[in-house]
């Protein structure tokens, strides 16, 4: 392995595992706040149940996400010192906004953990919000700081460097917009459902469970709307990247040769030595509509592009695959659930449902992992688009096959502690759980 | 070198507070786990449970304190962060593995179980152990990545060999003294806050023990630092021995320790800790004194390693914003679990 993939692997690793924890540390602050509001307001204890164990979760997850956050702040400098010497005071800004929304969060979550004694009802839920607008806020100036990497505006590139630093507008990057909506809705999505799923699953053999069915209905209200929207804000990352990074469209879609009234491939297998798609459904003209709303609009294919230029194709275009698969089967779902709750039907006597919910809770976290494959892997070779290579910007430091291994035997660790205290102390229902009326 | 204070030695002075806020708060936090280690005596439960108490609602918030030194860096100093990035791999990530075991430990450990009761003991200690060993190693780590820049060896990548560049910079007998000294002062602190925090008296006098116990061993480890500096890291020596402002610093400094000690003696718990962070502040303020205008002697001056203008001057502007939000929370979370007694 060398120096520069073991660097990528590292980084790739790190992020994977921070961005389930950061995700989960958007929205599980919401759910923990619904319930604790509907505590509040209706007196069901079942309710409060919810809220001490979801902020427990929280608190385990945010632990965990916080330390690792911190290595990631770390590694942009252990692994990138290049990239970070050159773009550190262009993309400081959202960081830095970054750190105080991160401040906040810590401290009224703090509050709001062990603070359900010390402080008024209002105070303890308005802590509550506190977490939750802050958490949102620290995933959205980390998602503009990444998408500067993908649109970098503001500065001038000469000799290697940058100059004609302007912060502001390197964060109105035109990248910004949609990599945020997209990220902050696949929070609540991927983090809604999958707890969701978690709870359809005992109600398939306890239908009247009163404690997974609240749970189910919360989650669901948050989870089901952003997963229906998330195809919409999909539409729109993928028309920036067409406008701005036609490379990585071409790698997305597998996309060899410029044409005018491109298909859409679903599915297949990008052969880069032969140049073609194989075992693609192929859908005429679609690929053209979708990114630039004609038909007879003309897609760049890879062979625009110089070869030392391209993106891994196949890994890009698989995880795009998959990231559009099962993110269309997550909003179809919601879809359906949403419409069931909004007739006021009860959601546990549709079996196919629930088990269609138990199979789409570990999609939202997949259908992530692989967006930012899509994201990352996609940008390369570049760590800055079109400006600096990533593997200009790597350390000197030798041996970096140690940290990878070290880090990953860690997180594996870390990983499989955290799945076994969150089903532990999180998600086995009550002893003597109360049942709902048929 | 240019005199004057401009935006970079702003920003150097901010990120120098938020340093020193690190050590006080973040630093204390390190030291309550080495006190959980080091439980002993008929009240081991007692004092394992007032300083899971004491850190618990406020560790994640004084760990933010050490993102923001390091987001300030990247951000106004890049060739500083990048220098310290390259030649501080090494002891960068065994402080990280630290920081991920310790946190990590902690939250499993203060989360097993149900109001209260842990529901698998042998798995809450064995959770707590390496809570309190991760916070041990923790701070010599960062005291180690200290030395290096304090004595001056660590120089642009690219010239000589793996031992060279990337391990003797800080692998020193200075970079083991510093990084005792960080253990020490980390654990001395932590001693200091929890004789304010205990409610029971016999808790209070074990914490008070610990405290002046870590009070020698900052004596020892300061001296001994010091005459390692005299030897491994002139330049740091030097400031801290002959430059005109050294003689008032270490009266500061002793003043403020002589007054921990006498005011733990004397059992004045609020004043000794009063006079503890005194001391912690004045030490690391000697530290910068002594380098500057360097951020990393010998060569790297704070204005050379300084980001274009707008960048600091749109930083400046956001640590002001910021401050108007952190302020009041923290002083809210402060009050809500550190009540002053009525």
């Amino acid at each position: 392995m060398t120096d520069l993939l073991a660097a990528r692997s590292q980084m790739a690793m790190s992020l994977g595992f921070h961005i389930i924890f950061a995700m989960v540390g958007i929205a599980m602050p919401v759910l923990m706040v619904v319930a604790e509001r509907r505590w509040q307001r209706t007196g069901d204890r079942i309710y409060l149940e919810l809220a001490h164990r979801w902020a427990k979760g929280t608190a385990i997850l945010f632990a965990v996400g916080a330390v690792s956050g911190t290595v990631l702040s770390f590694e942009l400098g252990l692994l990138w010192p290049i990239f970070m010497e050159h773009a550190g005071p262009v993309i400081g800004m959202p960081f830095s906004l970054e750190g105080f929304a991160f401040f906040t969060e810590a401290v009224f979550l703090g509050v709001y953990l062990y603070g359900w004694d010390r402080i008024s009802r209002r105070a303890h839920l308005a802590a509550g919000w506190a977490v939750a607008v802050s958490g949102m806020l620290s995933g959205v100036f980390v998602v503009i700081a990444n998408a500067w990497m993908n649109a970098p505006t503001g500065i001038r590139w000469v000799d290697g460097r940058a100059v004609d630093i302007d912060p502001i507008a390197a964060m109105m990057n035109p990248a910004a917009f949609p990599q945020v909506l997209h990220m902050t809705l696949a929070a609540y999505a991927s983090t809604g459902l999958v707890v969701a799923g978690i709870h359809a699953w005992p109600l398939l053999r306890q239908p009247r469970n009163a404690f997974h069915r609240r749970a189910l209905a919360v989650a669901l209200l948050i989870g089901a709307p952003a997963a229906v929207l998330q195809p919409i804000s999909g539409d729109l990352s993928a028309r920036f990247v067409a406008h701005w990074q036609p490379a990585k469209l071409a790698a997305m879609e597998g996309q060899f040769k410029t044409e005018r009234g491109a298909p859409l491939r679903i599915g297949g297998w990008p052969d880069e030595a032969a140049g073609e798609t194989r075992y693609a459904i192929e859908i005429p003209y679609a690929l053209s509509i979708l990114a630039f709303k004609d038909p007879h609009a003309e897609v760049k294919g890879l062979e625009a592009f110089p070869r030392e230029d391209w993106p891994p194709v196949a890994i890009v275009h698989v995880a795009f695959q998959v990231m559009v698969g099962l993110g269309s089967y997550l909003a179809l779902v919601s879809a359906a659930a949403l419409w069931l709750m909004w007739r006021r039907r009860d959601l546990t006597r549709r079996r196919w449902l629930l088990r269609a919910l138990v199979v789409a809770a570990p999609m939202g976290f997949i259908c992530t992992e692989a967006g930012w494959i899509v994201t990352e892997v996609g940008r390369q070779p570049w760590i800055i688009y079109g400006l600096m290579r990533t593997a200009d910007a790597v350390t000197p430091m030798p041996g970096l096959v140690v940290p990878f291994a070290v880090f990953t035997a860690l997180y594996c660790v870390l990983g499989v502690a955290v799945a076994w205290l969150l089903y532990q102390q999180v998600l086995k229902s009550p002893q003597a759980a109360d049942e709902d009326p048929a | 070198m240019t005199a004057g204070i401009g935006p970079a030695e702003l920003v150097a002075g901010i990120a120098l507070v938020a340093l020193t806020a690190y050590a006080l708060l973040g630093g204390a936090d390190f030291g309550g786990g080495v006190w959980d280690l080091l439980a002993s005596g008929p009240r081991k439960r007692e004092q394992r449970a007032l300083i899971a108490e004491a850190i618990g609602p406020i560790w994640e918030a004084n760990h933010v304190w050490l993102i923001l030194v390091i987001v300030v860096l990247f951000t106004c100093f890049p060739v500083a962060f990048a220098r310290l990035s390259i030649g501080l791999h090494i002891p960068l990530t065994l402080m990280l593995i630290g920081i991920v075991l310790r946190g990590s430990a902690f939250a499993f450990r203060s989360h097993y179980g149900h109001g209260g009761e842990p529901s698998d003991p042998g798995m809450s200690a064995h959770w707590g152990r390496i809570f309190a060993i991760a916070s041990v190693g923790t701070p010599v780590t960062l005291g180690l990545c200290v030395s290096a820049l304090a004595a001056g060896t660590l120089r642009p990548p690219g010239r000589g060999g793996f031992r060279e560049s990337y391990v003797a910079p800080w692998l020193t007998p200075f970079g083991v003294g510093v990084g005792l000294l960080t253990l020490a002062l980390f654990a001395f602190l932590a001693a200091v806050y929890l004789t304010v925090e205990a409610r029971q008296p016999a808790l209070r006098e074990d914490f008070r023990r610990r405290a002046l116990g870590a009070a020698a061993a900052v004596f020892v480890a300061a001296f001994g630092t010091l005459g390692l500096a005299l030897l491994g890291a002139p330049l740091m020596g030097r400031g801290l021995t002959t430059a005109p402002w050294a003689p008032a610093l270490h009266l500061a400094t002793g003043v403020a320790a002589v007054a921990a000690i006498w005011a733990l003696w004397s059992r004045r718990f609020r004043l000794a800790r009063v006079a503890a962070a005194a001391q912690v502040s004045l030490i690391l303020w000697g530290w910068a004194l002594a380098q500057y205008p360097y951020l990393i002697p010998p060569d790297l001056t704070i204005r050379a390693a300084a980001a274009p203008r707008i960048t600091l001057i749109l930083t400046l502007w956001i640590l002001g914003a910021g401050a108007l939000v952190l302020f009041p929370s923290l002083i809210y979370l402060f009050r809500v679990f550190k009540p002053a007694p009525r």
